[in-house]
């Protein structure tokens, strides 16, 4: 377990827990990364403000990071532009149609012990292991 | 006060998915890859991020649940509970696209920061694939009032 990075990995998600305590004592609101950016595209919805706001500290963040002198890595991305525009399809079509993410059914549901958030989270993380299995060992990526 | 507040919490969740190494989709794979355990490249990180998140919020969600929301009137809790089709179906896309890439949508998002144009194009697909999602269900329900679920009631 070379790549293993317990310290970093507690510490990081430690904050991803307190942004969305903090969210809920602070707004009454769920940190779900799916809720809030269909908040903002959806043309019936009349709380944009607040999201946007998250989706801007979001981005944000690494950017500060950058200017502190970290070093900001470029994401590894598949080398297919079709894979890319697929896969980016098939997460904001499933996010939608299950009303949840990594943060929306990940953290905050199992957070509130919702059994939809437990089957949902089981769901998606069997569907993306069978997907790098099929892709970098049956199809030998 | 409420949007300067949600740009707080959306700059520390930032900076947990950048500290945690989760904005990479290499680490992120490295978890998901679990044929990967017995050559000893199994890379367990992702899951002590869920924990920590997991227990932090658990926590938090604690206080917050008797007390009303400092800058709200009241806490908007998810209200769906049915373990449905859409549930187990929608889970399933999003695990199958997750896999492919590496990306959830925070770390999708949060990767516009480094102009990569992989993330540029995964982010407006995801968009589209959103968006695809509301107009078929609008069509689903119409002409009733739309009855699905806004974001306001959404899990997450």
């Amino acid at each position: 377990m070379a790549n293993f990075t317990p310290i970093s990995a507690a510490v990081g998600g430690a904050l991803i827990g307190l942004s969305a305590a903090l969210l809920m004592l602070v707004n009454g609101r769920i940190a779900g990364i799916t809720g809030i950016a269909a908040g903002i595209i959806d043309p019936l919805s009349n709380h944009r403000l607040w999201r946007a706001t998250f989706i801007v500290g979001l981005v944000a963040a690494p950017v500060s990071a950058m200017l502190l002198g970290f070093a900001l890595p470029m994401p590894q991305m598949p080398a297919s532009i079709v894979t890319i525009a697929v896969a980016g399809l098939l997460v904001g079509f499933g996010t939608r149609l299950s009303n949840g993410c990594t943060s929306g059914h990940g953290i905050c549901g199992m957070a509130r012990l919702s059994p939809r958030s437990f089957v949902a989270t089981g769901i998606f993380m069997v569907a993306a292991i069978v997907a790098v299995a099929v892709t970098r060992h049956a199809l030998g990526g | 006060m409420r949007p300067l507040a949600s740009l707080v919490c959306g700059f520390i969740f930032g900076w947990g998915l950048f500290i945690s190494g989760m904005m990479l989709p290499a680490k992120v794979l490295g978890f998901l890859d679990i044929l990967a355990i017995p050559s000893g490249n199994w890379d367990p990180s992702l899951a002590v991020v869920m924990a920590a998140g997991l227990a932090v919020t658990l926590v938090g969600y604690r206080l917050a649940r008797p007390r009303r929301p400092l800058f709200e009137t009241a806490n908007q809790w998810p209200t769906q509970t049915a373990i449905d089709a859409p549930l187990v179906g929608g889970s399933v896309l999003f695990g199958v696209g997750w896999g492919l890439v590496g990306l959830c949508p925070g770390p999708a998002i949060e990767n516009l920061a480094t102009l990569s144009p992989g993330v540029v194009v995964f982010v407006i697909a995801m968009i589209v694939g959103m968006a695809a999602h509301d107009v078929w269900q609008a069509r689903a329900v119409a002409p009733a009032k739309p009855t699905f679920t806004h974001a306001g009631t959404a899990d997450g």
